[in-house]
C-alpha cells in the first residue's frame, strides 16, 4: 500500500495536466455585452453621418484611436458645430467602448493596448481616400 | 529512488503547466483583441455606401462611378 501511494499521487496530478488546457487560453476576447453592443450600435448610426467627412477630409482617424476634425475647411460654415459635435460624440463612445471591452473581460488595466489595436485597425480597414494619422502624427491619406 | 525523481518530474511539470496558466491570463492577447476589433469595426462601418473592403475589386465599367479623391 505504502509503495502504491506515490503512483496515486502521480495518477491525480496527470488528472490534473489533462484539466489545465481546458482553461487555459480564451481563444476570444468578450464582445458580446448589453454595454459594447449598446456603443457598437450608437456608432453604427453615427458612421452614416460621419462617412461623407472621411471621405472629404474633414475629420480622420487619428493613431491613437480617435476622430479628429482635420481641415474644417471642407465643411459648409454652418454645419461646423454639428461635425465638431460628431466627433466629440464618437470619441466619447470610442473611449466607453476600449474602456467596456477592457472590463468585460476582466482586466480594465488592458485598456490602453485594447485603444492601441483599435487604431490600428481602424486605419487598416479604412476605406481609399480617407485621412490617418501616421505613427509620428502626420495626416495621411490612404 | 527512480519513483522519487518520476514524481519530482511529474510534480515540477504540473507546476509549470499551472505558471503557464497564470502568464496567458496576464499578458495580452494580441490576436484575440485584433479579432475582436476587426469582428466590431465590421459592424460599425457596415453600412458605408460602396465598398465595404477596401481591397476590393475595381467598379466594373458602367457601373455608377465612385467619388474618389
Amino acid at each position: 500500500m505504502i509503495k502504491l501511494f506515490p503512483w496515486r499521487w502521480s495518477a491525480l496530478v496527470l488528472a490534473g495536466l489533462m484539466l489545465v488546457p481546458v482553461a487555459a487560453p480564451a481563444a476570444d476576447l468578450e464582445i458580446n455585452t448589453p454595454a459594447i453592443n449598446a456603443i457598437k450600435s450608437s456608432m453604427q448610426q453615427r458612421h452614416a453621418q460621419l462617412a461623407p467627412h472621411y471621405g472629404s477630409g474633414a475629420v480622420g482617424l487619428t493613431r491613437d484611436g480617435m476622430v479628429a476634425v482635420r481641415d474644417a475647411n471642407q465643411v459648409a460654415l454652418p454645419k461646423r458645430a454639428a461635425v465638431n459635435g460628431l466627433v466629440a460624440a464618437e470619441n466619447q463612445d470610442r473611449v466607453a467602448l476600449y474602456r467596456e471591452i477592457a472590463r468585460a473581460n476582466g482586466h480594465p488595466e488592458w485598456e490602453a493596448e485594447i485603444r492601441n489595436t483599435f487604431a490600428q485597425r481602424w486605419i487598416d480597414r479604412a476605406q481609399a481616400g480617407w485621412w490617418y494619422q501616421n505613427p509620428a502624427g502626420a495626416w495621411t491619406k490612404k | 529512488m527512480r519513483l522519487k525523481n518520476l514524481r519530482m518530474a511529474v510534480g515540477g511539470a504540473a507546476l509549470l503547466s499551472i505558471a503557464g496558466c497564470v502568464t496567458i491570463n496576464i499578458y495580452f492577447p494580441a490576436a484575440a483583441a485584433e479579432k475582436a476589433a476587426d469582428r466590431i469595426i465590421e459592424e460599425v462601418w457596415q453600412g458605408q455606401p460602396g465598398e465595404i473592403r477596401p481591397k476590393a475589386a475595381p467598379e466594373p465599367e458602367g457601373a455608377p462611378a465612385q467619388p474618389k479623391q
